[in-house]
């Protein structure tokens, strides 16, 4: 703090700012780069990785055989040795004839610029076999879910928190605290009370799915069918997560509500609205920001299961989908992993940028 | 003031109560354990588990039995068994002579059944176990309370296990019976009738509708007769007539006692949710504490490492790992601990030792001499015990949880059977969508007591070991 000058610049401000992003994103670059790493070691314990690329290979040089009119008069075993020669050379090409401490590298390198190469089994919609055309066909519905989520979920602790803070030792105070145990209990397990009591008992909210079969033509109604599918999951994170969350942000306000330059503003006699923005507010910003970002994050894991339970066709759906032991898809398993460690790298580096911008001891430097 | 102290009091009650809650709920989890240890041994259940053979005289998808109470209805529980070969059953065998030598032999069996309950059974199956080297030719009559008599089966059997499920609508005694029937009351039934209900409901304006079909009650008799020329022709016939009710727990869409997978998750999610919270916990606090300790390149390394294993994502790397190496339940655990160990909680640890390091009696012990591993073992650890234990509690049932998020998907141990095993097959056959609630909540409401024992535990022990933390 004592360190920079008392007067900060504008320009000298956002160099440090910068300075401080680049180094984070090149922290998390890091680790990124790391974790993916570790997931291709980890899939070709048992070669699934080579084995992976061996039939993209193949299935290149066999599309190329069958539609070069130079090899249509040879008999099927001969293309078959053709093929298999041009496999081992199209290998040869790429590198990938080498010990695995190489081959690791280019692998790597494709599964970071998002070459995730064909699926074994699973299409996209429009039936691509391309693993990043099928993920990226499923990633708005998880994204939209719980994004939504996500939000409603951090608002919804961010006032009731505030609101209990004020109230503290209240009958609503108390109640809280005794619904923290609740969660304990994951989303996706409420989903499931929650299908039986909206959609089994009472027939008001759909099973599960996205949108009504057929889906509406009228953008208007697709919207609103879509929201009506969305209510069930929403719900059941609301019921898991809202209690532990409002409680914890409470008693995160009661501390900071007893600083001193807060009795002093109290004392002062500014209104009460200003105290609660300028004084409390603000200082806690910062981790207030961690725990959304970290709600985020966890939402993308639960969202797997949770989208299981309200078969909800995102990225969980297809994950289940891919892992299925009787006829796994294992490209489509390792794309989403390295499509997860993606997203979660983003949120670290987007944490980080938002704390650059609210924490002023960030701005004057370390 | 006097009035503050009472309050005070109250919520001391009141944190031993939820202590006292949670210890009976995990007591009777203990007990559970216990018994489904000694009544169903592991080999034993891992085996008949997957075995049709070991369920066939089981109601299929049958409510729990306990559900009499609030239905207030008469319903069969279990299953009604009639078997020619049981040693009560008459059989009666005759040779048959032609000219004064045998030609064959003519066997008779009758059995019969009480049946007064006011709902319809669920299924009814019959076996015929056909020996002999000649064709068989086979007739099995039913004879309802009420004197109808149906016509089961009419027809030529070799050698072998015959399986017929009669109560279906494909069988062909319903077209008979529709007949009989519609001669009978002069109206056709508005659905289309089944073999169960030919042979079973009452035969009466009720039976147009299938809202008010209701069984006919009274003595059911099976009268098989068979007859071929092998003389030493052997036939016998068992029929299930299955229940809608069965157990404490009910059955699954195969016909498993649900209360043995009940009983047995329990040991499973105890061991697993503990032995994980523990390894993890302890794992945890053993490297914070080297971290905070030596600082510098070991800090530094080991936040690197917590930061690359912050953006490895944990559910899809277990289940990704799971998948791969077909893991047993024990290899499962010791991957999820190796995973679960970067999490938050680890920098929580290390932000306490690091206060730890800097007080008083640790500069005491360095200016005695200790080493560095007395320090870190005997003065740092123990000091943050207290927020050790409760928690291993909290994190237990997250880790139960975590078992059946992995067979919800679908990728746990093909050979246990646990709560979440029964969920995944539970949701696998739509038994929301088709109305088999008790399918479902079995192992739901288990999980929640579980969850529910470990939070008022782990809430308690929380507040009694830091006073400070205490609520504020």
């Amino acid at each position: 703090m004592g360190k920079g000058p008392i007067h900060v610049t504008v320009s000298s401000d956002t160099k440090r700012i910068l300075k401080y992003i680049s180094i984070r994103a090149g922290t998390v670059a890091v680790s990124l780069i790391v974790a993916v790493l570790l997931t291709i070691i980890i899939a070709n314990f048992g070669g699934m990785v080579d084995e992976i690329v061996r039939t993209e290979v193949e299935f290149w040089v066999w599309e190329y055989i069958n539609r070069n009119p130079e090899y249509r008069g040879l008999s099927e075993e001969e293309r078959a040795r053709i093929a298999s020669q041009m496999t081992e050379s199209a290998l040869r090409a790429r590198g990938l004839d080498k010990p695995f401490a190489v081959r690791v590298f280019i692998y790597l390198g494709d599964a970071l610029t998002l070459r995730l190469g064909r699926s074994m089994h699973i299409t996209s919609n429009a039936g691509s076999r391309q693993v990043w055309n099928i993920i990226a066909e499923r990633l708005p519905p998880t994204v939209l879910l719980f994004t939504t989520t996500s939000i409603i979920i951090f608002v919804s602790e961010l006032v009731g928190g505030l609101y209990l803070s004020r109230r503290y030792g209240s009958l609503l105070d108390r109640m809280v605290a005794l619904l923290t145990p609740l969660s304990l209990m994951p989303g996706w397990f409420y989903g499931i009370f929650m299908i039986i009591v909206f959609a089994a008992w009472f027939r008001l909210l759909p099973w599960g799915g996205m949108v009504d079969a057929p889906p509406p033509e009228d953008p208007l109604m697709y919207g609103l069918s879509v929201l009506k599918h969305m209510v069930l999951p929403i719900l059941s994170w609301m019921l898991a997560y809202i209690p532990i969350g409002v409680y914890n942000m409470r008693t995160f306000f009661l501390i900071f509500s007893t600083e001193e330059y807060v009795e002093y503003a109290r004392a002062r006699g500014l209104p009460g609205k200003l105290i609660e923005r300028r004084y409390i507010l603000r200082p806690t910003l910062p981790p207030i920001i961690t725990n959304f970002v970290l709600t985020l994050i966890s939402s993308w894991m639960g969202a797997i299961v949770t989208e299981r339970v309200f078969n909800w066709p995102g990225l969980g759906t297809l994950f289940y989908a891919a892992i299925n032991p009787a006829n796994p898809d294992p490209p489509v398993v390792i794309g989403i992993v390295t499509i997860y460690a993606y997203l979660l790298a983003i949120s670290v580096i987007v944490l980080d940028i938002v704390y650059a911008l609210v924490d002023p001891r960030i701005r004057v430097g370390e | 003031m006097a009035f503050s102290l009472g309050i005070s009091r109250l919520r001391t009650y009141l944190r031993y109560r939820s202590l006292t809650f949670g210890l009976v709920i995990l007591a009777f989890f203990a007990v559970l354990s216990i018994y489904a240890v000694i009544a169903y041994p592991y080999d034993y259940v891992t085996r008949i588990w997957y075995d049709p053979r070991a369920w066939e005289d089981y109601p299929r998808l049958a409510k729990p039995a306990w559900i009499r109470l609030f239905t207030r209805l008469s319903e069969l529980e279990g299953t009604i068994t009639l078997d020619s070969r049981s040693p009560g059953a008459v059989k009666i065998r005759t040779m048959i002579s032609y000219a004064g030598r045998p030609a064959g032999v003519y066997i008779r069996v009758e059995q019969s059944f009480d049946y007064y309950y006011d709902t319809l059974p669920s299924q009814i199956v019959m076996w015929l176990f056909v020996n002999s080297s000649q064709p068989v030719y086979v007739v099995v009559r039913w004879f309802k309370p009420g004197g109808t008599v149906v016509n089961v089966s009419k027809a030529v059997y070799t050698s072998g296990e015959h399986y017929i499920d009669i109560s279906t609508e494909r069988v062909g005694l319903v077209a008979e019976y529709l007949r009989y029937l519609v001669e009978k009351l002069g109206h056709k039934p508005s659905y289309a009738l089944s073999g169960l209900i030919a042979l079973v409901a009452a035969e009466d304006k009720g039976i147009l509708s299938l809202d008010t079909v209701r069984p006919s009650k009274g003595v059911y008799r099976v009268v098989l007769e068979a007859e071929s020329t092998d003389i030493n022709m052997n036939v016998d016939i068992k029929v299930n007539v299955y229940g809608t009710l069965y157990g404490i727990a009910g059955t699954d869409h195969n016909r498993r006692d649900l209360f043995i997978a009940v009983a047995w998750g329990a040991p499973l999610a105890l061991f697993f949710g503990l032995l994980a919270a523990l390894l993890t916990t302890i794992s945890q606090m053993v490297i914070a504490a080297l971290s905070a300790w030596y600082g510098g390149l070991v800090d530094n390394l080991l936040q690197r490492v917590s930061e690359v294993f912050m953006v490895l994502p944990f559910l899809p790397v277990v289940m990704m790992v799971s998948l791969i190496y077909k893991l047993t339940i024990w290899s499962l655990l010791m991957v999820v601990v190796a995973l679960s160990i970067w999490s938050g909680t680890l920098k929580t640890f290390r932000a306490m030792f690091l206060q730890i390091k800097e007080m008083p009696y640790i500069e005491a012990a360095r200016a005695y001499g200790a080493t560095d591993l007395r320090i870190v073992m005997k003065y740092m650890v123990p000091k943050v015990l207290p927020v050790l234990v409760p928690n291993i509690i909290i994190s237990t049932p997250s880790f139960v949880f975590l078992e059946a998020v992995l067979a919800l998907m679908g990728v746990s141990d093909p050979t246990t059977i646990t709560w979440g095993k029964v969920l995944e097959e539970a949701y696998s056959g739509a038994a929301l969508y088709r109305g088999y609630y008790h399918w479902i909540l079995a192992p739901a409401v288990m999980l929640a007591l579980i969850s529910v024992a470990f939070a008022s535990i782990g809430f308690t022990l929380d507040k009694i070991f830091n006073p400070r933390l205490k609520e504020m």
